[in-house]
Order: structure tokens, then sequence, then C-alpha cells
């Protein structure tokens, strides 16, 4: 006689600080997970990018080349090289395991805010204050970008990708996506200035942070906005914002130190997670365990679920 | 004796046929010679090349003697003479071969030495296995049936076996051996096969045996089966291997290759090849077997036709798995689940090894439904007969129009179905709800909606007497032939009906500038709702002349037409295209997405504000991929043929200042204050960046505005101390300091920005970065000193600190560390800082362990320096002087801190900018707060 299986378990929000690193490269600008979420990336503003395991709390490799602040990075999908962008208006492409520089692709007036690879690692995407997003051929040696999306009217703050659609989030208060697939482009306009936008895990979604303190889910075809989401604080600075692993929860950063999480469907506040005095300027969900990255001042914090044993000594 | 004549018949025939031959040779090879052959000439050569004469009648064919001579090379010699006396000379008998030359016994001689049937003992019947042996031959042949000829001329010969044979009663078809008691069931054609079309007959004879099989009696014995001799002829050709040319049976009569043997087998077979397809011909082709409709690279289909047979199944148990690997036992429930999943496994096919089933599925790629077609779309269009209204086609008319979809509004007529919410409710003299979210503009105060009304009232006007003046124009051209007014008018008037709605006809008033004719034309509208036919000729002026009222009569229908063409009650939902409408305005090749900008910002921001995302706010544009790109993603190339890169037809003519110029401006609707401000910075370049919100305010004002201010204030060393980021924000609270209050005053300004652009907005067009900032910069500089913590890089050391008031100005409760009391005013800035003119800004840095660092970089986030203050600049330029000084200043001094703990180096920063902010009042954390938190934020 068999029961049934107990429903399973609500997924458990990251609410347990594991761990503390100290990057001692200035103020975090961004911090990334890699593909598989066994490490992740910080841009310092001391002008390097340095390679973590988040749950040790090891430095791996500290890669400096760029000539100003990082603002940026992203691994590509088999964590064979990095591509980052920051305030010297270069894209650089590094080799992980060397810690060189592969490429720098320079073609941007302003500072590069966001960089992305494609999904197989062919070209970098970077979105610029120039108000332009250039797509970098990392296989071929030409110096000009493959293609110059500047149909934004201010400033890019975020770009994904996604298989076959680019989507970016500009000061100018609209969300473009590019579907290479059906040759169009659709413009969502939000109004106010936006600072992150992220796809849903399952694509069907895009989530837009943007200055007046409200995230927004839209639906991705038809740009009917699915959910709203308000509570933090998010008026001057670029923060970041994320859907959980699941697509279970709604994440965002928040000026006032804390972090904001929201349950996806019905967008009420599920948890705020005090993270410290500051600003928390970036943060970065697992790609699929309950863990969270968060950015403040000059330190990363990792956050897990509160059932989670660290297992072999951490640190 | 008999033998020597024909002995001698024989050898005369030969010779007169050899003669005969060569003569038929030469003719053969040439034409027919005239005269004869001279005797000299008739030569005949034996085969080794020597001449053979002929010697006459009786020595035809014999070289005799040596040279024809009777004696040999010695001579004649006679045979020596023996006694027959003592020695009896053995009597020689001669036979006519010792008078014969070697060639009489070679195969073609008189007496050949081989033994062959003569013609004597030749059978009148055929040889049946040589006739088969050779019919497969033919099959094979290059050329087939070839030996069909062979088979007309050769002459039936049966050897003297066969009729031997045949003799002691052997039938041909019969196999030879002792007859057996019963004949082996015949094989019968397997019944899976079914042929169709015409399928041959049974072989006669067999058939008939068979049908008698089963009721012969059991004394009947059966001769054994013919057997088919084993064909050893050798493959002479250069075909392949089975290789069979085209067997003209199948080709011409459609019989598969077993219909073939069958009919092989037969008695007749291949005397009768043709007649047997004489035969075939008279019955219908048609499909015949699975030859038919599979391709060369094909699979055989599945015989859909198949029917089962106890045969198809085992008879026998065997010992088989069944299949699930149970051999029909129940097994244990994970047993059973475990076969779940192999059903999968066959579902998807076998697993290669090492290969394991993916755990996770595929994401699925997302299908893009095509076009959704409405309900009544047809693919043709077929142009409808206009019908002339008259008594008896009424009906005619009114199906016509209403499967046009075209709406004939006479109240009288209307079907419930053909009324929708509003006239339902206005038949039922409802009032019409008032919050119903039917159109932007109810949203909107009723001050403005006036105005829209107003303005929309104007273009309309514009664009009516635009549009009359053309069709007069037209209509003036076309008045060479003057046409009757009945015939003139029937056709529109039959289009309009009672299409026009006193009360919609009310709002629009095209003749406006001329009163009188306005009546006219209301008077013209109210007759054409009561249908009355000559409601055009009553109104018109009587006074006029014949021109005058038939150009007006041409004014009046186009301009009904066009008043019910332009209002559906979907159009009153937007706001016009002022292009269209404008004919003043400057004729600007516009980009898609800046038409959309500016034409419905306000409608998008209305839709923000009312959470109504999706259609209002959304733009789709045809955007050209690069064809790289799309390798690079493994996508095809959406416009496979297009060189087009990009958005199409984006035309850069869209940043000329005329566009700006003469741009008339909306006015934006009050309730959404922010979002109108935000309405003129969307149209303008993409320099200015709206991360800095009040920046837009401060874009508006005047530039008269600037001076006055700037010179008001041109004493004043620090007009602002309060470093709060929200002074930006606009909303300026009361107590906010004196260039607050400027930004305040020109608040009200935006109202009216529509009339003229702002110096601002010239300014971000023609000032071009690099030069108009160096001095505009430093005001910028000392503006986000001003303005604070957006401004504050985390590199700065002294930009940290004023960070740190700031950000103990947000977060209050948690005191930091070190508070540091000073406002954290004049905050420098980075040379780099100020080639940056744009950007949305990083948040600031809220960790002391940064300040550690002496080579921080500068690197901060900017602003935008077009809005300027110009009151600010002289200060500003005092201010960098000192920030410079100060930087270097502060940088030996942060290495001698290096080590210092992070609170003691906070506080000295924090010293440092108090000491750099002397003229400042100090202002203590609790009252900046309390000032952040009054201003009311902009983009709400």
């Amino acid at each position: 006689m068999a029961f049934p299986e107990p429903k399973p378990l609500a997924p458990e929000l990251p609410q347990k600080l594991l761990k503390t690193l100290d990057c001692s490269q200035g103020a975090v600008r961004a911090v990334r997970f890699n593909v598989d979420g066994n490490y992740c990336l910080t841009c310092g503003s001391d002008k390097t990018l340095k390679l973590w395991n988040p749950l040790r709390g090891t430095l791996l490799r500290t890669y400096s080349g760029h000539g100003y602040e990082v603002l940026d990075a992203a691994g590509s999908f088999d964590n064979s090289s990095l591509c980052s962008g920051g305030g010297d208006k270069a894209v650089v492409l590094w080799d992980v395991a060397s810690g060189q520089v592969v490429r720098k692709f320079r073609g941007h007036a302003g500072k590069v805010n966001t960089v992305q690879f494609n999904e197989e690692a062919t070209v970098i995407l970077s979105g610029s204050i120039d108000s332009s997003i250039r797509c970098w051929d990392c296989r071929s040696r030409r110096p000009e970008p493959v293609q110059t999306l500047d149909e934004a009217r201010d400033g890019v703050s975020s770009v994904k990708v996604s298989d076959h659609e680019v989507l970016s989030g500009s000061v100018d208060g609209r969300v473009r996506r590019y579907d290479l697939r059906m040759g169009q482009l659709f413009s969502d306009y939000v109004g106010s200035p936006i600072t992150c936008t992220c796809f849903s895990r399952d694509g069907q979604c895009t989530l837009i942070s943007s200055l007046d303190s409200t995230l927004r889910l839209l639906d991705k075809d038809t740009g009917e906005l699915l959910g709203e989401y308000t509570g933090h604080k998010n008026q001057q600075y670029k923060l970041d914002c994320s859907l959980s692993a699941q697509d279970t929860h709604v994440v965002s950063c928040s000026e006032d130190g804390k972090v904001f999480f929201w349950d996806l469907v019905e967008g009420s506040l599920a948890l705020v997670l005090p993270v410290g005095l500051g600003v928390v300027q970036s943060l970065a969900f697992h790609p699929h365990e309950p863990c969270l990255l968060t950015a403040m001042g000059g330190s990363v914090q990792c956050w897990r679920e509160e059932a989670y044993e660290a297992e072999g000594p951490t640190g | 004796m008999g033998r020597a004549w024909s002995l001698w018949k024989k050898v005369w025939g030969q010779l007169v046929g050899r003669v005969c031959r060569k003569q038929a040779g030469g003719q053969d090879s040439g034409e027919r010679p005239k005269k004869p052959v001279p005797l000299q000439d008739q030569t005949v050569r034996d085969e080794k090349g020597r001449y053979k004469r002929f010697h006459g009648a009786f020595s035809g064919g014999f070289s005799a003697g040596y040279f024809n001579t009777v004696g040999s090379k010695e001579g004649w010699t006679p045979s020596t003479y023996v006694s027959s006396r003592q020695n009896r000379a053995d009597r020689s008998v001669l036979s006519p071969e010792d008078f014969m030359d070697e060639e009489d016994l070679s195969e073609f001689g008189i007496a050949p030495k081989a033994i062959v049937t003569t013609d004597d003992f030749a059978s009148k019947t055929k040889d049946k296995i040589q006739e088969k042996a050779r019919q497969l031959a033919a099959a094979t042949a290059p050329i087939p049936g070839a030996t069909l000829l062979d088979d007309f001329i050769a002459p039936a010969k049966l050897s003297v076996g066969f009729e031997l044979l045949r003799k002691m009663g052997w039938k041909e078809g019969q196999g030879i051996g002792p007859r057996t008691k019963r004949r082996p069931r015949r094989q019968k054609p397997d019944p899976g096969v079914k042929i169709y079309g015409c399928a041959l007959p049974p072989g006669g004879s067999e058939e008939s045996e068979d049908e008698d099989d089963d009721y012969l009696p059991d004394n009947v014995t059966f001769a054994p089966k013919d057997v088919t001799p084993v064909d050893f002829t050798p493959k002479d050709n250069v075909h392949g291997l089975e290789y069979k040319g085209l067997d003209p049976h199948q080709a011409l009569f459609g019989t598969s290759a077993e219909h073939f043997n069958l009919f092989s087998g037969e008695p007749q077979g291949a005397s009768s090849l043709l007649g047997d397809a004489g035969l075939n011909k008279g019955r219908k082709l048609g499909i015949s077997g699975q030859a038919f409709g599979v391709g060369a690279l094909e699979e055989e289909d599945d015989d859909i036709y198949a029917t089962e047979t106890l045969s198809k199944y085992d008879t026998v148990l065997k010992d088989e798995e069944p299949g699930d690997g149970l051999y029909g036992w129940t097994a244990p429930k994970q047993y059973r689940s475990q076969k779940e999943s192999e059903k999968d496994l066959r579902y998807i096919g076998k697993i290669l090894d090492g290969f394991s089933l993916a755990s996770k599925p595929l994401s699925s790629k997302k299908i893009y439904p095509p076009p959704e077609l409405p309900r009544d779309y047809r693919p043709v269009h077929y142009f409808r007969p206009v019908v002339a209204a008259t008594s008896e086609n009424s009906r005619l008319l009114q199906v016509l129009s209403e499967s046009a979809g075209k709406a004939v509004h006479d109240p009288t007529t209307h079907s419930r179905h053909q009324l929708n919410a509003s006239k339902r409710g206005e038949l039922l003299g409802e009032m019409p709800v008032q919050g119903s979210a039917t159109s932007v503009l109810e949203f909107l105060s009723q001050k403005d909606r006036e105005r829209i009304k107003e303005m929309k009232l104007a273009t309309d006007l514009k664009a009516a007497q635009l549009q009359a003046r053309s069709l007069a124009q037209s209509a003036a051209n076309s008045r060479a032939r003057p046409s009757s007014p009945d015939l003139g008018h029937s056709p529109w008037h039959v289009a309009l009906g009672g299409a026009t709605a006193p009360t919609r006809a009310s709002n629009f008033r095209p003749f406006a500038k001329d009163p009188e004719k306005q009546k006219r034309y209301e008077k013209f509208l109210l007759h054409m709702k009561k249908g009355q036919k000559d409601a055009l000729e009553r109104c018109l002026d009587p006074s006029m002349t014949e021109w005058e009222r038939g150009r007006e009569r041409e004014e009046f229908a186009r301009a009904a037409q066009l008043y019910t063409a332009s209002h559906s009650t979907l159009s009153s939902r937007f706001t016009h295209a002022k292009e269209e409408d404008d004919s003043e305005q400057v004729e600007v090749p516009r980009d898609q997405e800046l038409v959309s900008s500016q034409n419905d910002v306000t409608d998008k921001q209305s839709a923000v504000k009312m959470k109504m995302f999706g259609k209002l706010t959304r733009d789709v544009f045809e955007w050209h991929p690069d064809k790289l790109l799309c390798k690079r993603f493994n996508v095809p190339d959406p416009y496979p043929g297009s060189t087009l890169v990009g958005l199409p037809r984006v035309k850069r003519d869209k940043y000329s200042v005329f566009n700006f110029l003469t741009l008339p401006e909306t006015t934006p609707p009050p309730t959404a204050p922010a979002s109108s401000e935000k309405g003129p910075q969307l149209r303008e370049t993409r320099k200015p960046s709206r991360w800095d919100a009040a920046q837009h305010e401060k874009k508006e004002d005047s530039i008269s505005e600037f001076l006055s201010l700037a010179r008001s204030r041109a004493g004043a060393p620090k007009p602002e101390p309060s470093p709060s980021v929200n002074t930006e924000e606009g909303r300026t609270p009361p107590e906010s300091l004196p260039n607050k209050t400027g930004h305040s005053g020109a608040a009200p300004q935006t109202e009216g920005e529509g009339s003229r652009p702002s110096m601002d907005l010239f300014k971000a067009i023609f000032a071009s970065s690099s030069e108009s900032s160096s001095e505009e910069e430093e005001q910028d500089n000392s503006e986000d000193e001003q303005a604070g913590p957006e401004e504050a890089g985390f590199g700065g050391t002294q930009d940290s600190d004023t960070r740190e008031a700031v950000s103990v100005a947000h977060a209050p409760a948690p005191a930091p560390p070190e508070p540091a009391p000073v406002p954290p005013f004049p905050i420098q800035k980075m040379q780099l800082d100020e080639r940056e003119e744009f950007g949305p800004r990083l948040p600031p840095v809220f960790c002391p362990n940064v300040r550690r660092k002496p080579e921080t970089p500068q690197k901060e986030k900017c602003k935008k320096n077009k809005e300027k203050h110009k009151s600010k600049k002289e200060h500003k330029r005092k201010k960098d002087k000192k920030k410079k000084h100060k930087k270097h200043k502060h940088k030996s001094k942060q290495k001698t801190k290096k080590s210092e703990k992070s609170s003691s180096s906070e506080s000295t920063d924090s010293h440092d900018s108090e000491s750099d902010g002397a003229g400042t009042p100090d202002l203590s954390p609790e009252e900046l707060l309390r000032r952040l938190k009054c201003l009311p934020l902009p983009q709400q």
C-alpha cells in the first residue's frame, strides 16, 4: 500500500549567510555566477576581475588588464573564456586558465555597462552608455563589431541573450527585444529608466526593473504586464534583479541595503534579506540551486537556504 | 548405285550452292553488275587461297592429279599390277571417301564425319527444353525478344528421342520417370500477394489437371514434374550479374516476373509469345503487383490489402521471449515500472552504448503561430456592383452593403446584432458610463480634454479645408462635362445613406470659416439623414451660380464621406498623427520609432500608469540582423534576400533642427506630470540621459531664467549646502536652497514648454560634447557636488566620504561607524569624469576597505552636463581649482593611511571634506535625512 508522495516543499530561499568574501578589489561592481554555478566572478573597481569559488571562499584567479573599473563580466558556456566590459570602453575576452587577454574589442564611445556571451560564446554583446549594443565576433579577427544595435535613445544598462534573442534595457525607458529568428524588434515602453532586464528561465517572460522602484514581469510575446513587484528602493542606481532558480521568486537589490524576494505569481513580498548598510549593488542567483550572491561595497556575500550544510571545510 | 547418285547430287548441289553464294555475296556488296563476269574472272579458291578450277561437268570440285593432270609430280604411275593367280590381290573396296578430299569430310563437306541428326530423323515438334533455354537467353539478351524472329524462320524440329518418348506415352511438360500415384499438391500462389490487373490464367493443361485433382479416382497416376535443366550458359556479356533487360511482357503487358514463369511453363510458351501478347492485349491493363508505384529509392510499401491467414501464425510453442521479459509470469511492481521506461526507450529507439536517456526534456522551441486571419477574411477580393438606390432594389442594396461589411447606419433598419454596447445603451436611455476606460482621453482632466479637443478641431478643420480645396480643384477639373445633378450625386448619396449622425456632425465643422456654408452643410447633413435624395439641391443657395453649386455639391459630398470614414469608434481612441494634418509642418522623413515615441508617448505613459502594458506600450519593427550574426547564433537569416542591416529606413534627418523647431507640442495631461516631462526628452537626441531625472526640468528652464538666476546668485558663495540626491528630482521642498527654488520656479514653465523649445535642446543638438562641456563640465562638477551621492563614486576618496554621508542619510537607523556631520558638499571629480558626459550611475560604495586603496579609480558615474546651471559657473571654476589641489593632497594623505583602519580613515576623510566645504552650513545627518524624505520623487 503505497502512500502518495508528499507535496514537494516550496523551494527554500537563500537566507543563511554562508560566506563573506572580502574581495579587496575596490567596489564590487558586479558579481556573476559562471554557467554551472560553481564559481563566480567579481568585477572590481580597481580594474580587476576575480574568479572565486564562492562556497569555499577561495580566490582562484585574478584577471587584470582593464584600463578602468570593470562593470560587468560573463562566462562562456564551456567555462573556457570570460568576457568583461568596463569603464575603459573596451570589451575584453579572457582565457580562463591562463588569465591572459585574448582579445580587446574597442569601439564603444562610452563605458560598457553590460556584456554577455551568446549561447555558443561566438559573439559577445556589449551594451554601453553610448546607447548602442555591439556584437563582437569572437571567431574572426576583425576589429569592428558584426552589428551595432543603436536603436536605444539613451544608454544601454542591461543586455541579456537567449538562443535567438537579445533583450536590452535602456535608460530611455524602453525594453527592446531583438528577435533574430523573426527579424523583428519589439520595443516595450516602460517609461522609467531601466536598470536591469532578464529572461525568465522558461523563456516566456521578461523581468524588468526600473528606476521607479518597481519590477515588472512582462509577457515576452505580447508585452502584457504579468506582475508588478514593489517595496524595495531603486531610484538612482543601476541595481540588479533576477529570478530564482525555479522561476518561483523574483529577487532584486535595493538601495537600502536589503535584498527583496517576491513570490513570482502572487507578487507578495516573500523575504527581505538584510545584507548591510550600503547599497546592494549587484546580485546573482545560482542557476539551479537556492544560492544567492550579493555584492555590497567591497565584499560579496554568499547566501544559502537554511537547511544547507556546507560540505567539507569551508574557507 | 543409288548412293552414288545421291553423292553426285550432293556434289553438284554443293558446287552450285557455292557459286550462287559467291555471286550473291558480290551482289550484296555492291550494285548488280551490268555485264556477266567473264569466265576468266570466275575464280574459286580453296581455303588455302589456291585456285580451284572447274573441270567441266564431271570434274567439278575435284582437283585431279597433279595440277589437274592425272599423274603425280613424278608423273603418272599406275598402280602396281599384281597377278591374281598366286597372289590374289585382296580386293579393295573403294568407298567414296577414298575419292574425297579432306574438306569433303569436314563439317560442311559432303561427307561430314560428325554425327548429325538428319532432317529425316528430326521431330516435327520443337525441343521443349531447348526452347525454354532459349527463352531464358532471350530474356537476358541485350535485345529481348530477338529470338522471336528465329522462331519464325527456324523450322520446327524435334529429335527422335522426343518421338520415341511420345510413343511411350510421354507428353510435353511432364517429367521423365515412373508415374506416381498421386501428384503432389500443387503449390498454390501465396495468398498474401494479391495480383491486380491482368494476371495470366494458369497454364491450360495444368489447370485442368488441377481442377480434376479433386475428383479423379485414385487409380490415376501422374507423371513427375518436369525439371528445367540447369542452364550453364556462360556469361558472355558485360552486364551485371542477374541483369535482365526490359522484359517485353512486363513492359508491354504488365505481367510480373512470376507470371512470366507460369507463362513459360506452358507448352506453347515460346512459340506463342506474340500470340499470348495478343491475348493479353484484349484484357485491360492495370496495376500489377507491387512493382507499381515503388521507386528505386523507396522502401516497399506495406501491403495494405494483405489478408490474414492462419499460416502467418505460429502453431508451435516455441521457447521465445514474449517480449516483456516476464515469460507470462506476473512480476513485482518495480519490475513492471521498469518496463514502462523501456517502453519509452522503444519509442525513442535503441540507445547506443555509452548514452543514456536525457532526464531533462529539451526546452521546446517556441513555435510561432501563423497570423490570425480576421473571421470574415476572404482571400479574393471582388468588386461589388454599385447599385443605385431605388425602391425596387433597396433590399438588394442592403444585402450588398451588409455583406461588404459596410455599416449602413439606418436607425430604423438596425438589427439587434448590429448595435454595439454604447448604442444599445443609447436606445435604452442609459447614461454612458463615465469611468469606463474606453479612451485614454477620459483619464484626462476636463481642462485638458477641452484643450485637446480644440486642437483636434483646429487640425481637423485645417485638414478638411485642405481636402475640400483639393476636392474643389478636382471637381472643377471634372466640371468640364456638366452632369445633371441627379446623376452626379446619386452614387455618393447611396454610399452615405444615413451614415452621418447629427451628433457627430456637430463636432466636425469643415466649413467653420464660412458660417453660411457651414450652415448649408449642416442642413445638407440633416437632409441626408432623413434620406431625402434631393438634400443637396435643397440646401444649396439658390442665388449661387451653377458652377458654385456644382463645386459645393462636390465639397459637401466629399466632406460628409470623409467625415464618416475618419471617425470610427476606434479612431477616437488615438491621437492624430500630427504630420498628416498639419500642412505647415516641414515634411521630414521619420524613423519609425521616433514617430511612435513622439506621437503616442503620452498615450504610452498613460498606459503605463494604468498598467495597461501590451499593445499600447509595444512597438514592433522589422529588424534585419546581420548575416554573420545569424550564423553565429545558429539562426536562419529571417530576410535571406535583403542586404539591409538594422531597422529599415532610418532617416538621419530626424535630428534636424527643424523637427524640433516646428513641432507643435501636444499638451501633456496634467495627471501625469512626470511623464509629460519625459515627452520632450524622448524626442531629443540620445545625448541627455534620463538617469538624472531632475535635470530634465533644469533643461526645461528657459535660458533667460538661467541667466537671471545666475546673475542674482553671482555672489553667493555656496548656494547649495544640501547634498541630497533628490535635489535633482525636481519637486523641491520649500526648505530647499536657493538654487533649488530656481528649479522649482522653472517648473511652471514646463507647462508652456511646447510653444518654444528650450535652449538646452539646442545645446543638446549643436553643442558637441567636448567643447561645450568643458566649461559646463565645471558647472556640472559643482552641481554634482551639490547633488551629491549619485555623482560620488566610490573611487574618489572624498567622494566616498560624501557618499558615506549620503548613505547614512539613506539608511539612517543604524548609524555608520563615524557619521560625519559635515555635508559632503565639495565632491571632487576626476579628470576622466569630466570627459564622461552621460550615463547611468553605479551605486555608491559604502565600504571602508575600499578607501584603503590609494589607486582606486576615479571613475565616477557622471551625469549629463548639458543641463548645467549657468549661474554656477563662476563658482565651479573656483571649486575646481580647489578640487584639484585637494586631490593631490588627499592622495598623499591616503598613502600614508593605507594601513589604517577604515573607520579612522573615514573620519579623516570626512574631516577633509569638511574643510573643503568650509562655506557650507553644517547639516546634521538627521536634517539631511529629513530633507531627503520630504523630497518627492520625480518618476512616480
